[in-house]
């Protein structure tokens, strides 16, 4: 495996993100197949290193450890440095840019240095602001994500088994999905009774529509063979539904939640940029306000930092689910 | 592939579960038409087709592709609706699919998310035994197709063989009184697919279920039947009804002998000149 693991995964994440409207089926599917390369590729890193240790036993003379030692970089440290080296490389030319004050075009006199950003960062770790900030959006994304989750999951089911919902949802789901998280905000503030409950709403919506349309294409995806399989061995309608197709309709539905996650961090930040008082966007657009420019790039990477570990977290929660499907491999 | 000897526990289990199919299994089929579509379109697959099946008897509906041999099949399986007659098993007119007409697919139909045992007990649990009885039901069929050492494997860790055995285990475990095949060896290759209907006929010289098998291959049809019902493209019904008086057991030696190559002959001349009357009455 050429790249590492992450890299296909923040791919996926962002494209998922950045054109939400444009996404047809087709294009979900192959982002489907690259959660699956993602995830296999990741169980191959890990998988080589392990086996020559494990082939050694445990007494073993100092040049052959380092002999391993090398060996294990050479399997699965080339990636891994290359990935850091690139990051390194990143931050040296954005510290480069900032010394100078590079000017041509993009404007880097007013942005704020590597350093001073991660001065910034330390100091906030020591205050209990940065932690209420971040404890108010992870609870918005909870609890839209879960919402939206099963919901989603009922709803694409439902879309999926009975001609008549598939009819009076698809239109709403059309029309919808292509709205920005930006655009329902004026909208949220006047339905909803409260400001929180708007940011939710808004979070809500985010993560709902992957869900509902990856749940609807892997419901249709399972082969007619095992519904008749079931059916001639006894089962009823409901034991079809539990036993074959949403296990069959799984692995889509794992996607859908994964990139769903991900729409749902990029909506929540919209709402709280524009209202609230707390949270991870309110602090990053507050901090442009009072001209507190590190603080905005510390925000940005929380943001960022918070994404990938949810959307992991998701991908993690959904593994043990899916272990027939790597075993098959 | 290693064919397994069914184990005397195996045919002692087989046998308190009804086996030598105890009168069940009796199929009857009256006037069945299967159209489908409708106006210009309307295609019949099926064409006033009447049989008697007696419980217990192994039939191959033998033909090819296309002529409604496996639309008669999911007739009787319950999938397809006759649009005009009867089918009956043991009295009962068939409305649905059910357990006690056990379905063997031609590839790719176990759940590829059970294990091998789970797929094999999928049928007791469903239907609301304990887990108790489902494992040990799911054992004793384990057992009966040689695939104890691969319980906890997922199907796609099987060889296609292994599956289809895995596939016959998944129906008999219902206990059904009519095991209905589709094709079941028509993905395998040449060898394992001859080792798969010895072994077949072990499984039902103990279950001694009805069997309605399925194929295109005359060899085959031959070696396994008691009886090869052979089925002509568009009008879509039985042109010839014959008899193989081979003894039983079979074995592979016997798909080689004079007897075996007598009936074939006989089988060929009877669905040549039976294809000619076909042929002859459709141009007029």
């Amino acid at each position: 495996m050429p790249a590492p693991a992450g890299v296909p995964r923040q791919h996926n994440a962002d494209s998922s993100q950045g054109n939400r409207s444009a996404m047809s089926v087709k294009a979900r599917a192959s982002e489907l197949e690259i959660l699956e390369t993602a995830e296999i590729s990741a169980g191959e890193a890990r998988a080589v290193p392990s086996a020559p240790f494990e082939a050694g036993g445990p007494r073993r003379s100092l040049p052959s450890l380092a002999t391993h030692a090398l060996g294990l970089l050479q399997s699965h440290g080339p990636s891994f440095t290359v990935s850091l080296g690139a990051l390194l490389a990143g931050l040296v030319l954005w510290h480069l840019a900032t010394l100078y004050k590079f000017n041509f075009y993009i404007d880097f006199e007013n942005t704020p240095s590597p350093v001073q950003v991660g001065k910034s960062f330390l100091g906030h770790l020591s205050t209990q602001d940065f932690y209420i900030h971040i404890g108010v959006s992870m609870q918005r994304i909870v609890t839209g994500y879960l919402l939206a989750a099963g919901l989603g999951i009922t709803v694409g089911v439902a879309m999926a088994r009975s001609r008549i919902a598939r009819a009076a949802i698809y239109p709403y789901i059309e029309v919808l999905r292509p709205i920005p998280a930006v655009a329902w905000i004026p909208l949220a503030i006047l339905m909803w009774p409260t400001e929180e409950s708007s940011i939710i709403y808004i979070t809500f919506l985010g993560a709902l529509f992957p869900v509902v349309l990856n749940t609807l294409h892997g419901v249709e995806q399972t082969p007619e063979v095992l519904v008749r399989a079931a059916r001639s061995l006894g089962a009823t309608r409901l034991q079809i539904l539990w036993h074959v197709i949403l296990p069959a309709a799984l692995p889509s539905i794992a996607a859908g939640l994964a990139i769903g996650m991900g729409v749902s961090w990029f909506s929540l930040l919209a709402g709280e940029i524009i209202s609230g008082q707390y949270g991870i966007g309110y602090f990053t657009w507050n901090a442009y306000s009072l001209i507190n420019y590190p603080d905005i790039v510390v925000g940005m990477l929380i943001i960022g930092g918070l994404g990938t570990l949810s959307t992991y977290a998701v991908r993690l929660f959904m593994r043990p689910f899916l272990g027939w499907q790597r075993r098959a491999r | 592939m290693n064919v397994q000897v069914v184990s005397l526990e195996t045919r002692s289990k087989a046998k308190r579960f009804g086996g030598k199919s105890g009168g069940r299994g009796h199929i009857q089929i009256k006037g069945v038409t299967v159209r489908f579509g409708h106006g210009a379109d309307a295609h019949q697959a099926v064409r006033e087709t009447s049989l008697d099946i007696p419980p217990g008897q192994f039939v191959c509906l033998l033909g090819p592709s296309g002529c409604g041999k496996s639309t008669l099949l999911n007739s009787i399986a319950g999938y397809i609706m006759p649009s005009t007659g009867s089918i009956q098993v043991d009295g009962e007119a068939v409305k649905e699919p059910g357990p006690e007409r056990g379905m063997v697919f031609q590839q790719y139909s176990l759940f590829p998310w059970k294990t091998i045992r789970d797929n094999i007990a999928f049928g007791p649990k469903v239907a609301g035994r304990g887990y108790a009885e489902c494992s040990s039901i799911a054992n004793t069929f384990l057992e009966m197709v040689g695939l104890t050492r691969f319980a906890d494997k997922y199907p796609t860790e099987l060889s296609g063989g292994m599956q289809q055995r895995v596939g016959i285990a998944r129906a008999l475990a219902n206990y059904p009184s009519v095991l209905l095949m589709d094709e079941p060896f028509g993905a395998l290759d040449a060898q394992t697919r001859l080792m798969m209907q010895e072994n077949l006929l072990k499984i039902w010289s103990e279950f001694g279920t009805t069997v309605v098998f399925v194929t295109h291959d005359v060899d085959e049809a031959i070696f396994l039947a008691d009886r090869v019902l052979v089925m002509s493209a568009s009008p879509g019904s039985i042109i010839a009804d014959l008899a193989v008086p081979l003894p039983r057991p079979r074995v592979l030696d016997m798909a080689t002998s004079p007897d075996f190559m007598e009936i074939k002959k006989e089988c060929l001349e009877q669905i040549r000149s039976e294809s000619l009357k076909a042929f002859e009455e459709q141009d007029r």
